[in-house]
């Protein structure tokens, strides 16, 4: 017994050794061999803080291959993302967030103004995002935080947005949506059309909205109107009033089994269309496309009110600046060059610069997605599973159809503080 | 040992109560006294009686809760330690079996609450079980997404906090005492009353402890189980917190703490925990 552990312990001990000058020869050369390269050429890294929605492994792998540049995801929810900027601004360089939330950081002042003059395909980015139009000249629906309200900064250093294009811009878009509700058609079996139905008591016990308040109280400020009770200036700034009148709504609904549940995560979104445990709920496109690839019928069912409609983008923090911005500026750039655009549009969103994503993407995928054309061939995801076989169509239609129908945009609004409240209110009732 | 607690309990709750006394705008605190955080909390709970205001809803809702596990914790944890203490035998299977109780913490708490929908949804496995057997013909609503199914996992989760405390106070217990009450010809009825369960107290009080303080405190299992339809002091907290409100927060996580803390010590009040430990 005595000799198997003194044996053992001998063992120990030189294993030990070895493993310590392994480690003792391993981290010397590294320091030899490493040395020159720290001075040669500074590693391009960029800290790039966002949700795990847009950050793909995939753009991160080719903005390697194209550029040499190192992106470094911080993964945070999109509440966090925000409370970071506000509290951390050197924790991160390149930041993703939404548009709405442009109204909380850039009064902070840890956001930096990007010159247009140094991103190439500015002037390409779709009018949605500059003017407020399609192509084509139609405006779009205003209401709420919409992005050219908050693109432009009045000077490089300014905390205040300017209501006319100038040179100095906030966000980057990366990606947006136009957002409806989501139904299972084969349980409900006859034409959707107005947001009024989720209140429909047709579907009592049925239905869901989502229990994030500044999304969910635009949800249901659509259904309110489409019921015909009350009209909004802006459904994304409402007054005491009209939150009040809203909320009352709602609650009255509640209170009379109309929801099944409220949702708040991607994945219970997904559940509870799946499960059959409601069959009209608001919806997210990607979440619908999930429902679907599990044999599941479901529509994202465009409405005859519009869409309520969402864009994120990049913008760089303050604290940087020097050579590190010259390589935010190269990965704007990058971004914009089409690689990235068309790998998003394959994914449902849609992308900044649409003649850069076009020349990167084939006549089918183009058509399916972005023209509202049928498929000819299966529509595959960037990772390769067939999202749809051929034949079909997008619901919804054109980008044109699609973006040029939105009626209000995800926002904050000025009695933000008085709508939680409220909202915490309906929860309760 | 007293530097750490004054440095990551103490200082953190100096800050928290602080902060809740601050004013905020949109984006930021402003380190000016306000006690908005408290009268925004209180809201309409003079001007709307006799209704409710919604924070005394919510906690009158939130104690509820706690009340059903915590009533059913104790029963089921207890009779599951008195079966590991007095039951079991052998050392080696008294581990076992107490492991096997962890089990609902082998996965995520998303994972683990998804879980329930295809057991207890309206075409889950219990609904479909009842309608082949002819016992009801519509799906029961209440399953899923109710009181009911907040109060059996919050059940499923903690009992395990049960158990374990009152686990080792009974094994505690000098079996000679058991013999002698025997010999002295107590019932098993009058055994379990005189002296087992007063001996078990301190286990009795520090599981409940624990229970209560999670369940007060949880609104990931409330939320998910109940909808999001089912208010919590912790729901609030975090709509207020995402919000960038953070005296709002802060002020109804004093709130939340006082309460808290008034239900603890009533509970030690009536067992003296260290002196029984």
């Amino acid at each position: 017994m005595s000799t198997v552990s003194k044996k053992g312990g001998i063992n120990r001990r030189n294993l030990l050794k070895a493993s310590a000058g392994a480690v003792g020869f391993a981290a010397g050369a590294g320091a030899i061999t490493g040395f020159p390269y720290v001075h040669s050429a500074e590693p391009k890294v960029l800290r790039y803080l966002g949700t795990a929605v847009n950050e793909g492994d995939e753009i991160a792998k080719k903005c390697m291959e194209d550029t040499g540049i190192k992106i470094e995801y911080i993964t945070a929810t999109t509440d966090d993302v925000t409370k970071r900027v506000i509290t951390q601004p050197n924790s991160f360089d390149v930041l993703d967030t939404e548009y709405f939330s442009l109204k909380k950081l850039v009064p902070s002042g840890n956001i930096f103004a990007l010159d247009t003059k140094k991103i190439k395909e500015f002037d390409n980015i779709t009018p949605v995002f500059t003017k407020g139009q399609l192509a084509n000249g139609k405006k779009i629906g205003a209401q709420g935080t919409a992005p050219w309200k908050v693109l432009y900064l009045e000077g490089a250093n300014s905390k205040k947005f300017s209501a006319t294009p100038t040179e100095f811009v906030t966000l980057i878009p990366t990606v947006y949506n136009a957002d409806t509700l989501g139904i299972r058609p084969d349980i409900i079996k006859r034409p959707i059309a107005s947001w009024s139905e989720l209140l429909n008591p047709e579907f009592k016990g049925k239905a869901a909205i989502l229990n994030i308040p500044s999304i969910g109280i635009m949800d249901a400020a659509m259904v309110v109107e489409a019921t015909g009770q009350h009209k909004y200036e802006d459904k994304g700034n409402m007054t005491k009033a009209e939150i009040d009148l809203t909320m009352k709504i709602m609650t009255e609904a509640k209170k009379a089994g109309q929801f099944r549940a409220f949702w708040k995560d991607f994945n219970e979104s997904v559940n509870l269309m799946a499960s059959g445990e409601t069959i009209i709920q608001s919806m997210w496109s990607p979440a619908v496309t999930k429902v679907r690839s599990m044999g599941i019928a479901c529509t994202f069912q465009p409405l005859k009110e519009g869409y309520r409609s969402w864009a994120s983008g990049f913008c760089v923090s303050k604290a940087v600046s020097g050579p590190k911005l010259d390589l935010a500026y190269e990965f704007v750039n990058w971004f914009l060059s089409g690689w990235a655009g068309a790998y998003l549009n394959r994914q449902g969103y849609y992308s900044a610069v649409l003649s850069t994503a076009k020349a990167n993407m084939t006549a089918d995928e183009w058509g399916y997605w972005m023209e509202g054309k049928a498929a000819v061939g299966d529509i595959k995801a960037p990772d390769g599973t067939v999202l749809e076989k051929a034949g079909a169509t997008r619901d919804g239609g054109s980008f044109d159809e699609r973006m040029g129908a939105v009626a209000c945009w995800n926002a904050v609004m000025d009695e933000n503080d008085y709508m939680v409240r409220k909202w915490n209110e309906f929860i309760a009732a | 040992m007293m530097l750490i607690f004054a440095l990551f309990f103490l200082l953190p709750l100096v800050f928290v109560t602080i902060v809740s006394a601050w004013d905020y705008n949109e984006y930021e605190m402003i380190p000016a006294f306000s006690l908005r955080g408290y009268t925004d909390t209180f809201e309409g709970c003079i001007a709307d009686l006799p209704e409710l205001c919604t924070i005394l809803k919510t906690y009158l809702k939130t104690v509820k809760l706690c009340l059903l596990t915590w009533s059913l914790t104790l029963f089921i944890g207890f009779t599951v330690a008195y079966f590991l203490a007095f039951h079991v035998r052998s050392k080696t299977w008294q581990i076992v079996l107490t492991l096997l109780c962890t089990i609902p913490f082998w996965t995520s708490n998303v994972i683990r609450m998804i879980a329930w929908i295809p057991l207890l949804g309206r075409n889950g496995l219990v609904n479909k079980g009842l309608q082949g057997m002819g016992l009801i013909h519509q799906p029961l609503e209440w399953l899923l997404f109710s009181e009911f199914s907040v109060v059996l996992a919050l059940v499923h989760l903690f009992t395990f906090f049960m158990v374990v405390p009152i686990f080792n106070s009974m094994i505690r217990i000098d079996k000679r005492l058991i013999e002698a009450a025997y010999d002295a010809g107590a019932t098993g009825w009058q055994t379990l009353v005189n002296i087992i369960i007063p001996l078990a107290k301190p286990g009795i009080v520090i599981g409940s402890i624990f229970v209560i303080t999670i369940v007060m405190g949880d609104f990931v299992t409330i939320g998910v189980m109940g909808g999001q339809q089912i208010p919590s002091a912790g729901k609030i907290i975090e709509a207020r917190l995402n919000a960038l409100q953070f005296p709002a927060a802060a002020a109804n996580a004093v709130i939340l703490l006082g309460i808290t803390i008034l239900i603890i010590s009533s509970l030690t009040r009536i067992v003296d925990i260290r002196r029984e430990l």
